[in-house]
């Protein structure tokens, strides 16, 4: 068949499935607790669009292919066609999120077993597939645009999946406004480019939009990026992703750190070369992506609930990438974007295992009638579970070295990838690229540091719960296990897609030629000369180090002291460690400048105005008119000959009006 | 031309208005069939079905070019046939909503259905008219039916009384209108529409203007524009509730058409713009701001008829291509719209009063009750408010937009703000249906009585042929056809 017909129903495929399950469920009672049926219709309906994909991918010649679906809005000169776009970068991300996607739907089939809305999660879930493949397959801003919100309402639904606990809501709900500030700005980016070249599509954006005038293009970026900083979680708009760890475990892996969080990267991937058109936007967004990196490694040291650890590794992974993206090097985002997926989805999917394990735990403490409440999430009631649960612990093991940056894994690649960049934007000219470098490196060991605690905490020692020599954890079913060995081995050999420049040239960084080559949609910033070899060695030599080295020392300090470690740290930096475990108190701060200022202001200021004067003018306006009615209806007489009268009167006004 | 020439022109004419013939041979029958077999359940059906045939070959022959028939009398094809299509469906959803009607108010009289037939047949040469003696044909004919069909409720005073009050204030309305034809006679020579207008292009003076002054006020009776529209509401109430429905919707629709198709081919493309944009705001305004202090549903829904008049009025008034397909597309949708309202108000009449006394209070609570009426009463009523994605939305829409491209801002302007205030109305409905409780001395909650089949599916039918209408624009595109520039020249030509 032929791919503009294909890419459509990559589409088509998880909304239907979305609509099976959505409206069977909702209409069919009956249908409501066929799980293996729902499950299977869920990952099926993604499952078959990423084979899809990766047949387009085989036999992908080059040229970007536009398949028209229909046209969206005619409205004078503004015409939106749905069209989709097949080209290096959209066939990546649709692989990713096809690829990532179905895996987790497998494993939801396992996590979910018994929940009372199985049907409305895949329904969920599914919906999510569709918005993410609009946002990334889009060949107009528009599209893109209605995915970015599609996500953004799957994502708030997903959160607040457990409604019943205010707290979930509340979640949800932080998470959707975030969004909402930050999709503010990207209209007004839409609009700007609107106004200066009439046109949304991508292919005009990146010709005529070049040619913007410099402010236009610096507002435009700048306004991207922050839009991107609400989706992607950074500085200042990151605060809801923690909170997001509210909903499923699946979705925390599918939504909150394989694809939609990255999908404010793809969107200045996507725009590259208008991005470098604008490199004071890009110095801000390299000072805010390593400033993020660093804060939320710091924060997630002093996490113990194990989702919130990886909540705070993800954003500072995508501080990471935003970083990249800051020195020009779109495609390295985009790769760590990919390796991300694999080993920080496989991370989810094996807390989500261990949580699973927990809450069997729990379970049971509760049936034997200790009448203890304990956390299912909490690292402080874990411990020894690599003898319960052998391959959770495996594939968290082997993404913790991943993340970690250990050499031959596939984070090593991406981040050596990324701060080998920093630092060669640094060398030419571009002086906060040695600034960032620098916090890389310390966020790399930071990183491995506080991966490394978490795991030791999970999985090494012995256990901590009450009553461990009767109440044992098991492990998790196949369907889970399954998509952690896949995404295991995935962040093994994941890396090998961008081998570093300093073997055999660069020939073998596939990552880069399919990206960034000739053809591809991806620019990078161009540095006259090249890092001297043997520089380039000793970069890789010292990053190799800070990961073993922080893999080493967190190993040492948490198996041998345990929790306690954590009280040594807080004693040790005072104030600082109080600063991290405050999360840097940014929602208090959001709280007190922005939030009750807001309500206060709406309390004395607006509500007052709305209710006596607009609401005055209203039903003065309601007033008036009922008024005029009940004078007018007097005409009304009922007889036939003041009837006559109102006609004789029409008769002269007629032919006067006609006449003269 | 000799007899043999002549007999196959009758023929090729009786084949174009085949409709016709069908319509008027099966009211003279069924007024003979009644006399014989009075209330006999084959009465209805054989109007009915006579209404449904017509309706599927004028459907068919809307796609076939504008013609003329009898001697350049009438008009046929095109828009003609768009137009019939319209009365004679009104027409055929009426007679199924009517039988039910009868058998509840006890006055199941067969003369009623040959009286529609007959009423339909004057509306058919109304629209079709390509002259002005047909026109007046036509309107006499649907007139004097109509009149008769708004008392045939002998025992029933309000019924009565509207069909006198009817009849008076037509007969005066007439007057003028024969006036107005005999004045532009004068002045022109002729009463074919090409005829006079080629006269008039090359001298119109006061007599002829004067005399179409005299016509207009014949045409804004019938389509009850302010302040010609005296007589509706108490018309409208008084009539049994599915006549009102009829005569709201197809005498409008051709009265429309005719008067259309007036100012398209018969007059001169000046003056009457202006006076029409006039009087499109004084029907506005009244019919929409009367309508807000109604307490009966029937009285409401005929103010609201005048307000839709006046709406109609403002794409005639911008005189364009454009604003003549609007209008046609209108009357299409508003006579969907109002049909199914009016069938809705028929199945909820309890006392056998006509609803006359069918206040907003008597009413509340009834969305509950039965909810199938008060779904399809909400879609009514939305439409009729102009809500998207329905059909009114659109209707409204094809009508002000081509105002506006003929510089009547100020005119689209009070139009849009005149519909503003009839949603008041229109959502009270909805309000009084689903958020009243009921109350203790409604008489419909003692009352209790089942949905005829045939009503319920008119009513689907209205419904989707106005969530169709309001999403897909072909119907517009149909209309807009007839009025293209090709067309005028060929009949120019």
């Amino acid at each position: 068949m032929q791919p503009e017909m294909l890419i459509k129903l990559v589409v088509l495929l998880p909304l239907i499935g979305a609509a099976i399950n959505g409206l069977g469920g909702l209409f069919v009672p009956a249908l409501r607790n066929k799980e293996g049926l729902i499950g299977m219709i869920g990952t099926i309906m993604v499952l078959l669009p990423f084979l899809i994909t990766v047949y387009l991918f085989i036999g992908f010649q080059g040229d970007a292919i536009i398949s028209n679906a229909f046209t969206w809005m005619a409205a004078g000169d503004l015409t939106i066609g749905f069209d989709y776009r097949i080209d290096e970068l959209s066939l990546l991300m649709t692989m990713i999120v096809t690829g990532v996607g179905s895996l987790i739907h497998l494993y939801s089939a396992g996590y979910m077993h018994g929940d009372d809305g199985y049907w409305r999660f895949f329904a969920y879930l599914n919906l999510f597939i569709f918005a993410m493949l609009n946002l990334v397959l889009g060949n107009n801003l528009v599209v893109l645009f209605l995915g970015w919100e599609g996500v953004g309402l799957c994502s708030y639904l997903l959160i607040g999946f457990w409604y019943k606990d205010r707290n979930n809501s509340k979640a949800a709900s932080k998470a959707f406004i975030m969004n909402r500030i930050g999709d503010f700005a990207f209209l007004l980016a839409m609009f700007i480019i609107f106004r200066e070249i009439g046109s949304l599509d991508f292919d005009a954006v990146l010709t005529d939009g070049l040619t913007m005038s410099q402010g236009s293009i610096t507002a435009t970026v700048l306004l991207l990026f922050i839009g991107a900083t609400g989706k992607s979680a950074q500085i200042p708009l990151f605060t809801w992703l923690p909170d997001a760890m509210a909903g499923p475990t699946p979705v925390s892996a599918l939504i909150h750190a394989a694809t939609m969080v990255t999908s404010g990267l793809y969107l200045l991937a996507r725009l590259s070369p208008l991005v470098l058109m604008a490199p004071g936007v890009m110095t801000v967004i390299a000072i805010v992506g390593a400033v993020t990196a660093l804060v939320a490694a710091t924060i997630a040291i002093t996490q113990n609930d194990i989702k919130k650890v990886l909540a705070y590794s993800t954003v500072s992974q995508l501080g990471y990438m935003f970083l990249a993206t800051g020195v020009g090097a779109f495609y390295v985002a985009i790769f760590h974007v990919m390796t991300h997926a694999f080993f920080k989805g496989c991370l989810f999917l094996g807390s989500g295992s261990v949580i699973h394990g927990m809450h069997e735990v729990e379970h049971e403490l509760e049936h034997d009638g200790h009448g203890h409440h304990l956390d299912p999430q909490d690292m402080r009631t874990m411990g020894g579970l690599k003898k319960f649960m052998p391959a959770t612990r495996m594939t968290f093991l082997i993404s913790t070295l991943a993340i970690a940056g250990i050499p031959g894994l596939a984070g090593f690649f991406s981040k050596d990838e990324i701060l080998f960049k920093a630092f060669e934007a640094g060398t030419h000219g571009i002086d906060v690229g040695l600034v960032v470098w620098v916090v890389g490196l310390i966020t790399a060991f930071l990183t491995a540091v506080y991966m490394t605690r978490a795991y030791v905490l999970t999985f090494e020692g012995e256990p901590r719960w009450p009553h461990a020599d009767k109440i044992t954890p098991h492990e998790s079913p196949w369907t889970m296990t399954v998509p952690l060995w896949v995404l295991a081995g995935m962040s093994v050999v994941g890396g090998y897609l961008g081998i570093p420049a300093v073997i055999a040239h660069g020939d073998l960084n596939w990552i880069h030629h399919w990206l960034a080559g000739e053809q591809g949609p991806v620019a990078e910033a161009a540095f006259e000369g090249h890092v001297a070899l043997a520089v380039e060695w000793g970069l890789i030599a010292l990053g190799s180090l800070i990961a073993i080295m922080g893999v080493w020392l967190g190993w040492r300090w948490y198996s041998k002291r345990g929790l306690s470690f954590d009280e040594k740290l807080a004693a040790r930096f005072g104030g600082l460690y109080k600063l991290w475990q405050g999360k840097y108190f940014f929602d208090e701060a959001y709280d007190k400048t922005i939030v009750r200022p807001l309500i206060g202001g709406s309390i004395h200021g607006l509500a007052p105005f709305d209710k006596y004067v607009i609401d005055g003018l209203v039903n003065f306006t309601g007033f008036f008119t009922r008024g005029a009615s009940f004078t007018l209806r007097y005409l009304q007489t009922g007889l036939v000959q003041s009837y006559a009268v109102a006609i004789v009167f029409g008769v002269v006004l007629l032919i006067w009006l006609m006449l003269f | 031309m000799d007899l043999s020439q002549a007999y196959s022109m009758m023929m090729t004419d009786l084949g174009a208005t085949l409709f016709l013939l069908i319509v008027a041979v099966s009211g003279l029958v069924l007024v003979v069939f009644d006399a014989f077999k009075p209330r006999h359940v084959a009465t209805p059906w054989i109007a009915g079905l006579a209404l449904s045939a017509g309706f599927v070959i004028e459907m068919m022959s809307i796609g076939a070019p504008e013609g003329l028939a009898w001697y350049d009398m009438m008009r046929t094809g095109g828009s003609a046939a768009f137009v019939n299509s319209l009365v004679l469906g009104s027409g055929a959803l009426s007679i199924i909503l009517t039988v039910p009607y009868l058998k509840k108010i006890g006055h199941n009289i067969g003369e009623v259905y040959a009286m529609i037939l007959f009423a339909t047949v004057g509306m058919l040469v109304l629209g079709a008219a390509n002259n002005l003696v047909t026109v007046f044909v036509g309107l006499e004919t649907m007139s004097i039916c109509l009149y008769i069909l708004t008392g045939f409720v002998r025992s029933e005073s309000g019924s009565t009384e509207s069909a006198l009050k009817y009849f008076l204030l037509g007969a005066f309305s007439t007057g003028f209108f024969l006036y107005g034809i005999a004045l532009i006679y004068g002045a022109t020579g002729s009463m074919e529409f090409g005829a006079i207008r080629i006269a008039a292009e090359q001298s119109a003076g006061v007599m002829f203007w004067g005399g179409v002054s005299l016509l207009l006020v014949g045409f804004l009776f019938k389509v009850s524009a302010a302040p010609f529209h005296m007589w509706t509401p108490d018309v409208y109430q008084g009539a049994p509730t599915t006549i009102t429905g009829f005569m709201s919707t197809a005498s409008k629709a051709a009265a429309f058409a005719a008067l259309v198709v007036v100012l398209w081919k018969a007059l001169p493309a000046e003056r009457w713009a202006d006076v029409l944009a006039v009087f499109a705001v004084i029907t506005m305004v009244i019919g929409n701001v009367i309508a807000l202090s109604q307490q009966n549903i029937k009285r409401m829904l005929a103010y609201s008829s005048i307000a839709h008049a006046g709406y109609v009025l403002v794409g005639l008034a911008s005189g364009s291509q454009a604003g003549y397909s609007g209008a046609l597309f209108y009357l299409m949708v508003y006579t969907i719209m109002n049909i199914g309202a009016f069938g809705v108000l028929a199945l909820l009449e309890w006392d056998g009063k006509e609803g006359s006394e069918q206040t907003l209070e008597s009413l509340a609570g009834v969305g509950y009750r039965k909810p199938f009426l008060g779904w399809t009463m909400a879609v009514f009523m939305f439409s009729l408010s102009g809500f998207p994605p329905l059909a009114g939305f659109l209707g409204k829409w094809a009508v002000f937009a081509p105002a506006i491209d003929a510089d009547l801002v100020w005119l689209a302007i009070i139009g849009v703000l005149t519909s503003a205030v009839s949603a008041y109305y229109y959502l009270r409905v909805l309000v009084v249906f689903f958020m009243k409780p009921e109350g203790e001395n409604s008489p419909m909650a003692e009352h209790s009585f089942d949905i005829p089949r045939s009503s319920a599916a008119v009513l689907i039918a209205c419904v989707v042929l106005l969530v169709v209408f309001g999403v897909t624009t072909f119907a517009l595109d149909v209309t807009s056809g007839f009025f293209a520039a090709d067309t005028v020249t060929q009949f120019l030509g």
